[in-house]
């Protein structure tokens, strides 16, 4: 297996983009990744898209974008893991890369979920669930995090204070984020004032409905030295999957592929958790920011809310969680969440990321996660 | 020896008052009240309709029959408010309650007596020994048209009843129909509510049918009044079961066991079924039941029966009548109500 | 929305919750499977749910998928039932400050949903307070 670094990350500005289409939204991001590389030629590309089927009637989308893209003929696939589709993306450009199968290869991101009404894009996110014994019943994303939610605040105390913090904080990085849908900072009583949503879960703990797109150019480690700028190396790479329905769990506050996923790539990265300087974890909602962050084991089992309140997962804390503005602040079209996260940490470890910057950032880990954690994928990457 | 094997009711937990409904259209609820006796009335929840109501009633009696439900042979309901118009309720209810595929079914309609025509039909298959078990249901989420006498009363609710030959609970002595064709209620093709003559309801179709169908049950099995324990009627309201009683020689007390109508409402198909469960809920070994229907177009099904030891047994294996009429339950307003019952609807999407 | 066949198809499971039980661990699995997840067995014998249970936990749904647009808002949850099986279910004729965790709550056949005026009636189990 080769080395792999990424050598290109492209991302244009997310929200609800009523102008732009599909196509234009990922050729606009993907061409910003091909120049940021100063590559002109693909090998192969993967495209994560929850579901461009539901949201806007097209699929065989890695034909059409590659097409698009000006590289017609390339081999092109669109990877679908519910909202870990950009993170699975991004595992198989890598393992095609350090397979020696492909040298340059883009992955990328994207979703356009504006086209449906709310009550529709609801029923098109919630096919992540188990359709005939979850969605059957009425549930929604949001529903299932609040089922988590109360469960965790029932039997560890969390609060939903500590919920709202979540929130506050990834709004103050996203504050700084030119590219986020929502720059702004938000207030606990914001939050806790916000219309309920699955109760106990506000509008304001829900990552929103977003347009756009994000991309990255893989390429062995050779090429990346040629190219003059900061290399950053993906050093690790792990996949897991779990039952999707939530019933089934053993634990419903426990996101065991998550655990599992981390694990994985950690042990191939050569790292522990202490060693990560900055995480882009998968903050679906509030709940999830929580759930996750006890499931990598940067603190103990249901301590999450109380590792919040105290600061740690600040930019300046002693883990910085989320210094993108997460989904929350950032936005969430499905598919391209998870390449979205690896750029943000490309830029952090080339000191690119301007007043988001966290200091001494040397090695960083992303958590990209499918429905209630049906499927995890975590990436470690390195500065060279 | 046919009979009842086991029985069950079902009564949705939502109710109206009649002052609640009063109130809304400007009408005095007072001669509703004293006029008619009717207090208040079960509201079914949006997610229920007849058939979902027959398999929970369905359920309790075949808990209290104690039988394995694949020896059901035949499943029928009866109703005004099936869900389809076409596909019967019935596959429903059987592929529920877990008779099927050995099974006969059908759906009946015979405005408020279609449920003790399903039990009449139930109980000739036994009593043909074409089947084992027969189970016939009564069943309605009645509809009252808005501002109309009927809306205080029309209601909801389910009462089931297997017959079979043995495990008897009660015995069926006689039945008797008595029909005839009298326009005095009706609902057309299309049409969303049913529409009604009247005055002319009263003594040329609910009592002369009822009475008619007394009178030849109690004829055919050479009894008298003085002979049953119990009997009920079809409540269409609090008032007119009361006065048929009387027209036949029945005394209150003989009623009023199976008098559900001032607090339930009228279940219409299963409004004499409801005061039959209701009767059994409280009837002891060698009791004498008479239950009349009525339904309009017109007709009456009459039943005697005789209550067995085997009532003891069974009667508190699952909730009775009255723990449903009197036990948990939530007052809706009219715009609840009308939300509930689809009387006003939102724009098409 | 599921057609005719994708819901016919779960019929035993919607209307009877038939459930299998694997023969060589014990575990039940609802819906019925091919093969355990536990132990990997392919032998199971049918069994039938228990029809009580307790809430695990429970949400107020507000903002509902399209299908159910009208029956909002509505309380979903999870049970675990007597038998230690877990399944979603919405819980209903339960005023909301009645919810919690704990509540016995047991079985009911209910509507799902319709499909418009004129298509297909979906029926199945939601839980109400025992």
């Amino acid at each position: 297996m080769r080395d792999v670094a990424i050598i290109g990350v492209g991302m244009t500005k997310w929200g609800e983009l009523w102008e732009k289409s599909l196509r234009q939204i990922f050729v606009e991001t993907a061409l910003e990744a091909l120049d940021d590389a100063g590559v002109d030629r693909l090998d192969a590309m993967y495209v994560g898209s929850m579901s461009s089927g539901l949201f806007v009637g097209q699929e065989h989308l890695g034909s059409l974008l590659a097409d698009y893209l000006g590289q017609r003929s390339i081999p092109a696939a669109r990877v679908e893991s519910a909202c870990a589709s950009g993170g699975l993306a991004l595992r198989l450009g890598f393992i095609d890369v350090a397979s020696g199968m492909n040298d340059v290869v883009m992955v990328a991101g994207v979703e356009k979920m504006t086209d449906l009404n709310p009550n529709e894009a609801t029923y098109a996110l919630g096919t992540a669930a188990d359709q005939e014994y979850e969605g059957y019943h009425g549930i929604t994303f949001p529903g299932l995090y609040a089922l988590i939610a109360r469960a965790h605040m029932e039997i560890y105390g969390t609060t939903r204070e500590q919920l709202a913090m979540v929130a506050v904080k990834n709004h103050e990085n996203g504050a700084l984020n030119p590219l986020a849908q929502f720059p702004f900072k938000i207030s606990v009583e914001a939050v806790l004032n916000s219309a309920l949503v699955a109760d106990p879960l506000r509008v304001l703990d829900c990552s929103p409905i977003t347009d756009g797109a994000a991309a990255v150019i893989l390429a062995p480690l050779e090429l990346a030295k040629k190219l003059k700028k900061p290399v950053v190396k993906i050093i690790g790479s792990g996949h897991a999957t779990d039952s999707i329905a939530l019933a089934q769990r053993k634990d419903i506050t426990w996101l065991e592929s998550t655990y599992q996923a981390a694990k994985k790539a950690l042990a191939m990265a050569g790292k522990r958790i202490e060693d990560v300087n900055l995480i882009e974890v998968h903050d679906c909602f509030t709940i999830a920011e929580i759930c996750v962050i006890e499931a990598l084991g940067l603190v103990e089992k249901g301590k999450g809310g109380q590792a919040v309140e105290a600061g740690l997962t600040r930019v300046d804390g002693r883990f910085p969680v989320n210094p993108s503005g997460g989904l929350k602040a950032k936005g969430h079209p499905v598919g391209a969440t998870g390449v979205a996260q690896a750029v943000e940490i490309v830029k952090q470890l080339r000191g690119e990321a301007g007043p988001r910057q966290v200091k001494g950032a040397r090695i960083g880990l992303t958590q990209n996660m499918g429905g209630t954690g049906g499927s995890s994928v975590v990436h470690v990457l390195a500065a060279e | 020896m046919v009979g009842i094997v086991g029985y069950g009711a079902y009564i949705p937990c939502y109710r109206i008052r009649v002052e609640e409904i009063a109130g809304v259209w400007g009408a005095d609820a007072e001669s509703y009240k004293k006029g008619l006796l009717l207090e208040e009335k079960s509201v079914p929840a949006p997610d229920q309709d007849t058939i979902t109501m027959a398999v929970e009633a369905s359920r309790r009696a075949i808990k209290r029959a104690g039988i394995n439900p694949q020896e059901i042979g035949a499943v029928y309901v009866g109703s005004e408010s099936h869900p389809y118009a076409v596909k019967p309720s019935g596959t429903v209810l059987a592929e529920a309650i877990g008779a099927c595929p050995d099974v006969h079914t059908a759906d009946l309609e015979f405005a408020c007596k279609a449920g003790t025509e399903g039990m009449y039909l139930a109980l000739s298959q036994v009593k043909a020994g074409d089947i084992k078990y027969g189970l016939g249901v009564g069943a309605d989420t009645s509809q009252g048209a808005p501002g109309d006498a009927l809306e205080y009363s029309t209601a909801a609710g389910a009462a089931a009843f297997i017959f079979g030959r043995e495990k008897i609970i009660a015995e069926v002595l006689e039945t008797y129909s008595f029909t005839t064709d009298t326009p005095d209620f009706w609902r057309r093709e299309y049409q969303y509510y049913p529409r009604h003559g009247g005055r002319f309801t009263g003594d040329p179709a609910y009592f002369k049918h009822i009475v008619g169908a007394g009178k030849g049950i109690m004829a055919k099995a050479k009894v008298k009044p003085e002979d049953i324990t119990y009997v009920i009627f079809h409540q269409p309201n609090g008032k007119f079961p009361l006065r048929v009683g009387e027209l036949l020689g029945f005394k209150k007390k003989q009623i009023e066991p199976g008098l559900l109508v001032n607090r339930l409402g009228n279940t219409y198909s299963g409004s004499s079924p409801l005061g039959l469960t209701a009767t059994l809920d409280i009837a002891k070994p060698g009791d004498v039941v008479l239950i009349v229907s009525f339904g309009s177009g017109a007709g009456s099904d009459a039943f005697l029966f005789r209550v067995t030891e085997r009532i003891d047994e069974v009667r508190d294996l699952v909730p009775k009548t009255g723990d449903m009429l009197n036990g948990r339950r939530f007052y809706v307003n009219y715009g609840t109500y009308a939300k509930f019952r689809k009387k006003i609807r939102k724009a098409e999407k | 929305m599921p057609t005719p066949a994708r819901y016919w198809r779960e019929i035993p499971q919607r209307y009877r919750l038939e459930a299998a039980k694997c023969r060589r661990c014990g575990l039940i699995l609802f819906p019925p499977r091919l093969i355990c997840p536990q132990c990997q067995s392919r032998e199971f014998e049918g069994v039938k749910l228990a029809e009580e249970g307790k809430v695990v936990t429970y949400t107020i749904i507000r903002v509902p998928p399209h299908q159910f647009e009208d029956q909002a808002p509505y309380a979903v949850g999870i049970v675990e039932l007597d038998d230690g099986v877990k399944l979603m279910g919405q819980i209903v004729d339960c005023p909301f400050e009645e919810l919690k965790t704990g509540l016995r709550v047991r079985i009911e056949f209910r509507k799902m949903m319709e499909e418009g005026e004129a298509g297909v009636i979906y029926y199945g189990y939601k839980f109400v307070p025992a």
